[in-house]
């Protein structure tokens, strides 16, 4: 038996929020994408039941656009856990002709995403959907609280939002509503990547520099897979070593140029990056206000 | 690392945004990637400086109006600490927001423009961080380039905020004033050579300095119970855990407990942190802790040190901050949410509302509108087992949600 506990001020804010999920809500779900931000919660979701299973069960919504590397993570992490993993896939709302693809050079299933999320939340009756978003990624995600009402059509109303104090988070909603909760809101990049590399936990090789094949646009590296990004013919393909900071779609997550091979390599570029996570968000450059529109119209 | 929360409250023409902009940029906090964004935004609106509230206003309406709406939060961290800043309006109509803002943190930032000096906003900027206690404030006294950095204007500011200081009920705060250029960047991260006469820190130099402890104050144990951890796994089929994040103080194998409203009697038999097992735990961690016998616990209880009971009361006063456009008046019924339980409550009577001016001039009343702070009874359908705020902000504090709406209406602090 160790002696003393020092606190985490992080963790026990994250594993305090999780188990506030738990039992204010009556069906909460685990956003589960298999990037390191959800696999973080993941781990800090064992921690808050442990010896019980983690209480709820994870959803992802595949985009068809994954990287290989990540499904497959996901497949083993939960079923080394034990826990449900539901699935739901954009394709099926494309080939059911609700949703459109989008066309041309910076065409991304992410905006799709939203509608199948939607659909997901309703099909089960999820009260809570428990993400890894963090308030440090995006200007518009700065404003988000901790537990986020949303209403019927998954819209979020960013001007009255529920004032949250101190520790009393209010998880009391209408049939129909349902909230989204956020428990890394104030983790950093550089936290999440502490931590994972404090707990030794196991993230998708993805993340750690390999060798890919990549093409350059407008200043990003991009990964060159014909079947998912559209290419121009002069945007010529090269191997370099790279690694991903963020792992969205692979039409909307560009590559760094790095040689961090290891998590020890990787926690000490980020400390002395110049260029922020979302940085490499090709779908946040779209305008300004890009985040803040996407979330009224219920994206994560 | 530490994680040091801040509330800075104040609109842009105070320079609050270029404050905190200025600590991101000497601090190098700001990527490139969002500096050049700032940069293309300010070029944009025709400015030849950088406007740094692009960085902190983050909806489109706060863009277009110049103001700051809601809380945002921004990161930052230097070798030793990190450090959280809860950036908050300080318009009179957004009081709720500072309230929230200055309720999660440790230390609060109030701009005075040395122009300008105190005016009614920084009284009730000031007031609030009084109400809810908060230890550290900074008075950054901005704009001293605009005064010739004059020593006189600060010292004048100085007095007249420690004349304030010493009418409120308050006495445990620290205030340290700093003569202050965000524009130019004076003592904010580098000392200024502009001003000899001061020799105190620079604001950077006094956050470092600063003790970075959870916002909860040492005082009495304090558990609420979240959860019971039953697995029912064949490993750990007796096993029943009580899990909740502890304030106050700490707690330690054998010490001798109850748990309210059941005042069972009993002793802390093991410290669970996920799969590991300490003799002490700190306040502020979230643990899960199992006893000597087993009781009937749910969640919603409180566990205590039997030394160190909480106060027990199916009436209580407190002073409430209200956050709702639909006003208090007496005889409605809210729920009151303290802790993890939450009980049916009545307005028994509504006092006074409080001047956030410091002038003692409070008025009578029979209620509350949104923004005001007043002085309210409450009758409870179950007793509450509380301290006051002053002895124990996480059990003296209490929310108060609209059983209709459901929205978190007003915040409580127990007397």
């Amino acid at each position: 038996m160790s002696t003393r506990l020092q606190p985490n001020a992080l963790e026990s804010e994250a594993i305090y929020i999780l188990r506030e999920v738990a039992a204010q809500f009556e069906k909460p779900v685990l956003l589960f994408s298999g990037g390191k931000d959800s696999i973080t919660l993941v781990r800090l979701a064992q921690k808050a039941f442990y010896p019980s299973k983690i209480p709820f069960p994870f959803l992802h919504v595949d985009t068809g656009h994954n990287f290989p590397e990540t499904i497959e993570f996901r497949d083993r992490l939960c079923s080394e856990l034990g826990v449900e993993l539901i699935v739901r896939n954009v394709q099926d709302n494309i080939d059911a002709g609700k949703v459109q693809e989008e066309s041309g050079k910076y065409a991304s299933r992410n905006m799709l995403q939203t509608e199948t999320l939607l659909d997901a939340l309703e099909e089960f009756g999820f009260d809570a959907a428990i993400g890894g978003a963090r308030r440090d990624e995006e200007k518009a995600r700065a404003k988000e609280r901790i537990f986020s009402v949303r209403d019927d059509f998954g819209g979020w109303d960013e001007k009255n939002q529920r004032p949250e104090l101190f520790d009393l988070l209010n998880g009391k909603i209408d049939l129909g509503q349902n909230v989204r909760v956020f428990p890394i809101s104030n983790w950093t990049e550089l936290d999440v990547w502490s931590y994972i590399q404090k707990e030794n936990i196991e993230i998708p090789s993805i993340y750690f520099a390999h060798l890919r094949k990549v093409f350059l646009r407008d200043g990003m590296v991009w990964s060159a897979n014909d079947a998912v990004v559209y290419r121009e013919e002069e945007e010529l393909v090269e191997e370099r070593m790279v690694r991903f900071r963020t792992v969205g779609d692979m039409s909307c997550t560009a590559a760094v140029l790095s040689e961090a091979v290891d998590i020890a390599k990787v926690v000490e570029e980020i400390r002395d990056s110049s260029i922020s996570e979302r940085g490499a968000r090709i779908d946040d450059k779209r305008s300004e206000a890009a985040m803040e529109k996407r979330k009224q119209q219920g994206y994560f | 690392m530490e994680v040091l929360k801040i509330a800075t409250a104040g609109s842009v023409d105070d320079g609050k945004s270029t404050l905190i902009g200025r600590i991101l940029y000497d601090t190098k906090s700001l990527t490139d990637d969002k500096l050049e964004a700032i940069e293309r935004s300010s070029k944009q609106k025709g400015f030849d400086y950088l406007d740094f509230s692009l960085a902190t206003d983050g909806l489109v309406a706060e863009r277009e109006q110049g103001i700051t709406i809601d809380v945002a939060h921004i990161y930052f961290s230097t070798a030793n600490k990190s450090y959280i800043i809860a950036d908050t309006p300080g318009h009179v109509e957004y009081t709720r927001n500072m309230v929230t803002g200055a309720s999660t943190s440790q230390a609060a930032v109030i701009l005075v423009d040395a122009r300008k000096g105190v005016i009614e906003q920084t009284y009730r900027h000031f007031f609030i961080n009084n109400l809810l206690q908060v230890k550290d404030i900074i008075v950054a006294v901005n704009k001293m380039d605009l005064v010739a950095f004059s020593e006189d204007k600060f010292t004048a500011i100085k007095k007249e905020i420690l004349s304030l200081a010493a009418k409120s009920d308050y006495k445990g705060q620290h205030i340290t004033f700093i003569p202050v250029s965000a524009l130019k960047g004076d003592n904010v991260v580098y000392k200024s050579e502009n001003t000899p006469w001061y020799a105190g820190k620079t604001m950077l130099e006094h956050l470092e300095s600063l003790n970075a402890q959870d916002v909860y104050e040492i005082s009495q144990a304090r558990l609420p119970i979240q959860a019971v951890i039953r697995p029912k796994t064949e490993a750990f089929h007796d096993f029943r855990g009580y899990a909740g994040k502890l304030y106050g103080g700490s707690l330690s194998v054998g010490d001798a407990v109850t748990v309210l409203p059941s005042k069972t009697r009993s002793k802390v038999k093991e410290i669970y942190f996920f799969d590991k097992t300490f003799q002490t735990v700190e306040r502020g961690t979230s643990v899960n802790i199992t006893l000597e016998n087993d009781i009937n616990i749910s969640r919603g209880d409180l566990l205590v040190k039997s030394d160190e009971l909480p106060k027990e009361a199916k009436q209580i006063e407190a002073k409430i901050c209200w956050m709702d456009v639909k006003k208090l008046v007496p005889g409605s019924k809210y729920i009151v949410q303290h802790g993890t339980q939450r009980v049916l409550a009545k307005v028994a009577a509504i006092k006074t509302v409080i001047k956030t001016d410091f002038s003692g001039n409070d008025e009578e009343t029979d209620q509350l509108e949104i923004n005001a702070i007043g002085r309210v009874n409450l009758k409870l359908a179950k007793p509450l087992f509380y301290d006051a705020y002053a002895d124990n902000k996480a059990n003296g504090s209490f929310i108060l949600i609209d059983p209709q709406s459901n929205h978190t209406s007003g915040v409580g602090f127990i007397q």
